[in-house]
């Protein structure tokens, strides 16, 4: 159900990308550009109806959603665990945020030959990589949201004399919600880099392993199908965290454009 | 029901930076009776609001005795009630969220306590009402049903309606007064407002700057509810307004 609004909404936002698609369309079917590097749209459609019926799309997303998801909950999971603790106390910022921020700075795709060294080629290796990817995001913001909390509300909560469980729990957590929210963000859009990342250097399922396939055999309507798979699964993983501030952080009184 | 509950005995703060002593408050001592309600008035840098927040405990530098019901302070409690000038709500939690604060809204007795504390405070209909959806007025009802909910020995404010409009600023002091009067909490108000100190309080402390000290007290001896036009309330303001400048006068005279 589209009320008109939000419909001359989705419109707008659509223009663009249709524009671009009838000229690709018009231009590779007349053969302006090779139809072999870039398949017109339509032939990219058809390849997508096809492997979403022969079952060979759901296999592979299958395993890529499991990799990323699980790299998510580890990486992303640590991240707030450290980011929370290292915000809330100094002494375990001064042992831990250093090391921490030295190895954030390490791009991932210089440790990646060291992680199949030591890790192989099997699932540990790529579900690693994709933790280390989505701990950093996730750790920065939320130490970012704690050191956010207002200090004046501190005060309150020592005039009515808080216990410490309530402190974190009614001050700290609900204050660094906003923080942690785009931490998650930005997680899940990192764990989705990394799984890329995981799947091209070594794989024999997943998203990833279906475009290097494609490339080897030069389908390429099947590396743009592969694309349009992670599009749209970065897409659904960013509006389900919009849904989740749109509950979450009702409460915030802020300029909404 | 008219022992001291606020014992303030020589108190002294000294603010010392670079090899500069700056007296804050210089021999303070005065005593707050039960469910008395005292206003401290005087020009800005008087150390009025660093006196109210020795007296809660959040600032615990000075030399002196402050004892609240035959305790000594050392540190902000429920017990010692405060309200900022900014409501200081907590954003994400809404008016009885804020008012029930740490305690838990699940539990009925806590329920009860904050339904009342709404009733009191004129806020029903706005339980679930989040601080961006009302006003400056309302936000600052609900910070004082927070505090009142702990049942405070002592409700210190610090100018709390000094960033309101005329108009919410009466209606909120006429509150005020309702409250005291219902609760019988004693009150230790800060304001520069001279018509607000003599409107509420039994006694005015004028205080004087540097150094921080007690000038005069002046015992407001009108019936309540009190009429601000009345010719008794105008003759009280004279004495206040004469007590905060009238060492100054001769000098001001020699300056221009």
């Amino acid at each position: 159900m589209f009320s008109s609004k939000s419909f001359i909404r989705t419109a707008q936002g659509a223009i663009i990308p249709i524009i671009v698609l009838i000229l690709w369309q018009t231009a590779s079917s007349l053969e302006w550009i090779s139809a072999q590097l870039f398949p017109p749209p339509l032939t990219i459609l058809q390849s997508f109806y096809e492997v979403v019926v022969s079952g060979e799309l759901w296999h592979h997303l299958q395993i890529s959603v499991i990799r990323a998801m699980s790299g998510f909950v580890i990486g992303g999971g640590l991240g707030l665990l450290f980011g929370l603790i290292v915000g809330l106390y100094k002494r375990s910022e001064q042992l831990l945020d250093p090391t921490i921020q030295m190895l954030r700075t390490v791009p991932l795709l210089a440790i990646t030959p060291l992680f199949i060294l030591w890790f192989g080629f099997g699932e540990l290796s790529k579900i690693l990589l994709i933790s280390m990817g989505s701990f950093f995001p996730m750790y920065v913001n939320a130490f970012l949201g704690v050191r956010n909390v207002d200090s004046k509300l501190f005060d309150v909560a020592r005039i009515l004399e808080f216990s410490r469980f309530k402190q974190i729990s009614k001050v700290i957590l609900p204050g660094a919600m906003p923080n942690v929210l785009s931490g998650v963000r930005l997680s899940l859009s990192a764990s989705w880099l990394c799984l890329v990342v995981a799947e091209l250097m070594g794989a024999d399922k997943g998203i990833g392993y279906l475009i290097q396939d494609a490339r080897a055999y030069m389908r390429t309507d099947i590396v743009f199908v592969g694309i349009c798979v992670f599009a749209i699964a970065g897409k659904l993983t960013d509006s389900f965290v919009r849904l989740l501030e749109r509950k979450l952080l009702a409460w915030q009184d802020s300029y909404r454009g | 029901m008219t022992e001291a509950a606020l014992e303030i005995q020589q108190l002294n703060k000294i603010f010392r930076s670079n090899n500069q002593e700056n007296h804050v408050l210089k021999n303070i001592d005065f005593t707050l009776k039960n469910q008395e309600f005292v206003s401290i008035i005087g020009p800005s840098g008087c150390g009025k609001s660093t006196l109210l927040k020795i007296v809660a405990g959040l600032d615990t530098a000075y030399e002196g005795h402050v004892s609240l019901n035959g305790q000594k302070v050392t540190g902000p409690s429920k017990e010692k009630g405060f309200i900022f000038q900014e409501h200081r709500l907590f954003p994400w939690a809404t008016v009885e969220g804020n008012i029930a604060a740490d305690l838990s809204l699940k539990d009925k007795e806590v329920q009860q306590r904050v339904a009342d504390m709404i009733k009191l405070v004129r806020l029903t209909g706005f339980e679930k009402a989040y601080p961006k959806q009302i006003s400056g007025g309302m936000s600052q009802r609900v910070a004082i049903a927070r505090a009142l909910l702990r049942k405070p020995d002592i409700l210190l404010l610090d100018e709390p309606f000094g960033a309101l409009d005329a108009f919410t600023r009466n209606h909120l002091q006429e509150s005020l007064l309702d409250i005291w009067r219902e609760n019988k909490t004693s009150m230790l108000l800060v304001t520069h407002d001279i018509d607000e100190a003599i409107f509420l309080s039994n006694r005015v402390i004028v205080m004087d700057a540097k150094p921080g000290r007690i000038k005069q007290i002046i015992s407001i001896d009108l019936p309540f509810p009190r009429n601000r036009i009345s010719p008794s309330f105008q003759e009280l303001r004279t004495l206040v307004i004469n007590a905060l400048n009238h060492d100054d006068q001769i000098e001001d005279d020699w300056s221009i």
